[in-house]
């Protein structure tokens, strides 16, 4: 391995080390090496406290919620409130009332696609995007346009990977229903400034969409701040479980909106003459939830906001900074975004090496990064790449991880000559 | 690192870097895209039968190592045979890359393949050109994905 060019992130007020004592499945070899976990854009890892919060509701009080006059299904329906206020205080909603529990992002921006979007949608309306989205921010909006002759539009990517904000303002027009954007890209990193997007749309009467999927793990989340309309977030890449997620909306626009599913807690009053249904946000919670799982993505956003998300933001920065530099360095390698403001995403390809192969090389050494499209097709189309390599930073990564990525890529380099 | 020096082999990196048949056939009898939505991998093989015999087969496209080599070498493998021998082919050559036993006989070159077994991520990447070339026999021509 090469001496690093760059200093390595200095051991600052954020205790690292004490981070990952709480992270159980980092202590384990991978072929015969440390894990060095580089893949926390595609999921996190859970911290011991949300394992633990799972598991207390299981053994301890678990039932079905909203349900029940017995002890246990009280004790269900209080922590299950409880989430609702913890994840209402961490991206700071006026009201616990304007979270909807959720599968995931997708389920959430499907939702509004359906109970927003649709009923006011027309031949010739625009749902604008950019070109930097996930696909879960293009395809539910696609599927609905679809049926009304409506169309999706993509608001411009620069060479460094930063939002053209001036090509957006082009496309925001009398036939625009929605802007649609991502708070952070999952492939390049890029932090949008949401609040002067918002303002943007807002002038001209349209509302904004959030996908805070990679927002929420990386930054301070303000709602208010940000001023946007919907913001759509999901545990798993926040150190909590799969399978869970949130949509905050306006209280006023959640009332205004019709049901997504029909089916059982999301009712007032059935009968074969017509049915009634209940407030935002049981509204949109039809059926049976997750109810460990949101009390996990309670705890977990709650470790999250004691961390700090400051100090989380910073320590990542700072890796990210140095990654940059590291990679840099390497032969025959490109950087995918750079843009000036950048959460902790680095995403590359390398000359006469596809990134599958990079891959696979890569967890020989015990380094896990995601290679592939990162389900944002159009953005590699955009940068004319089949594909990339991403190593993606949580709370628990160091500048040894960052060592051992640049060690196993110099690897790559030597198989591939 | 044995698993990782099993699966790139010198034949697979040399093939990888000079794809064998890596071209056109203009004209050609048969021809089908393959993709593998996973990674973005895409190849377009060309065939061109006559008398129930391939006279020649070719590939373009862009993948991984591991798809390519296996793309290179299947050109290798089929040019000037029977059309009948395709299918029983590609039947070992799919238990080589799948299966524990010992190497099915008969593969020659396409043996050295035999390392994506301890990669089940990669079987995809490996049969790509394979899926491709079937379908360009049965004549269709939506692009076969391998997912
Ligand atoms: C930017 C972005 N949006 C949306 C999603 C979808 O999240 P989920 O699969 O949890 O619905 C992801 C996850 O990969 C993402 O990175």
């Amino acid at each position: 391995m090469s001496a690093p060019i760059v200093t390595p992130v200095p051991a600052a007020a954020f205790d690292v080390e004490a981070v990952r004592a709480q992270f159980p499945v980092l202590a384990q070899q991978i072929r015969g090496k440390h894990l060095v976990y580089l893949d926390s854009g595609a999921s996190a890892q859970k911290p011991e406290v949300v394992v633990q919060a799972v598991a207390d509701c299981y053994r301890g009080y678990y039932s079905n919620i909203h349900r029940g006059v017995h002890a246990l299904s009280e004790r269900s329906t209080t922590a299950f409130e409880r989430a609702r206020e913890q994840v209402a205080r961490f991206v700071n909603a006026p009201s616990p009332r304007e979270i909807v529990f959720l599968r995931s992002t997708t389920e959430a921006i499907n939702l509004v696609a359906n109970s927003f979007l649709e009923p006011q949608l027309g031949p010739d309306d625009e749902i604008l995007v950019t070109e930097m989205e996930h696909h879960s921010n293009i395809v539910p909006w696609q599927l609905v346009a679809d049926r009304y002759g409506a169309k999706v539009v993509a608001a411009p990517v620069t060479d460094r990977g930063e939002l053209d904000l001036d090509g957006l303002t082009r496309l925001i027009s009398g036939r625009t229903k929605l802007v649609a954007v991502t708070h952070v890209s999952n492939v390049l990193g890029t932090i949008n400034p949401i609040a002067d997007i918002v303002r943007l749309a807002h002038a001209q009467g349209v509302p904004v969409l959030v996908d805070g999927a990679q927002g929420v793990p990386h930054l301070a989340v303000d709602v208010q701040a940000l001023g946007c309309d919907f913001y759509a977030f999901s545990a798993h890449k926040v150190y909590g479980p799969s399978g869970v997620g949130a949509l905050w909306a306006r209280a006023e626009l959640l009332a205004a909106m019709p049901p997504y599913q029909g089916g059982g807690g999301m009712i007032r009053r059935v009968s074969f003459s017509g049915t009634t249904f209940a407030d935002p946000p049981e509204r949109f919670e039809a059926g049976t939830p997750d109810v460990a799982g949101v009390i996990g993505f309670g705890a977990a956003v709650e470790w999250t906001r004691a961390l700090g998300l400051d100090a989380i933001a910073a320590h990542e920065h700072e890796l990210t900074q140095y990654a940059m530099a590291r990679l840099a360095d390497i032969p025959g390698l490109r950087l995918i975004g750079t843009a000036a403001d950048k959460a902790g995403v680095v995403s590359f390809v390398m000359d006469g090496v596809h990134p599958h192969d990079i891959g696979t090389i890569l967890d020989g050494e015990g380094v896990a990064v995601r290679v592939g499209h990162h389900c944002a097709q159009p953005l590699m189309e955009r940068f004319a790449v089949p594909a990339t390599a991403r190593a993606s930073f949580g709370v628990y990564n160091t500048s040894a991880d960052v060592d051992a990525l640049a060690a196993a890529l110099d690897k790559v380099r030597h198989w591939f000559g | 690192m044995s698993d990782l020096r099993e699966l790139y082999q010198e034949v697979i990196l040399d093939h990888n870097k000079r794809p064998r048949n890596f071209r056109v056939i203009d004209p050609a009898s048969h021809h089908a895209e393959g993709f593998n939505p996973l990674c973005g991998d895409r190849l377009t093989v060309f065939i061109d039968v006559a008398d129930g015999v391939i006279r020649d087969l070719a590939f373009q496209g862009q993948g991984c190592a591991i798809s390519t080599a296996s793309a290179s070498l299947m050109t290798e493998a089929l040019k000037g045979r029977p059309v009948a021998e395709v299918e029983p082919l590609f039947a070992k050559f799919h238990d080589l890359v799948t299966t524990d036993g010992p190497t099915p006989p008969g593969l020659g070159k396409l043996g050295v393949l035999a390392g994506v077994r301890e990669f089940p991520s990669r079987v995809k990447c490996a049969t790509l050109a394979w899926h491709a070339l079937k379908a360009a026999l049965d004549h269709r021509s939506a692009p076969v994905a391998t997912e």
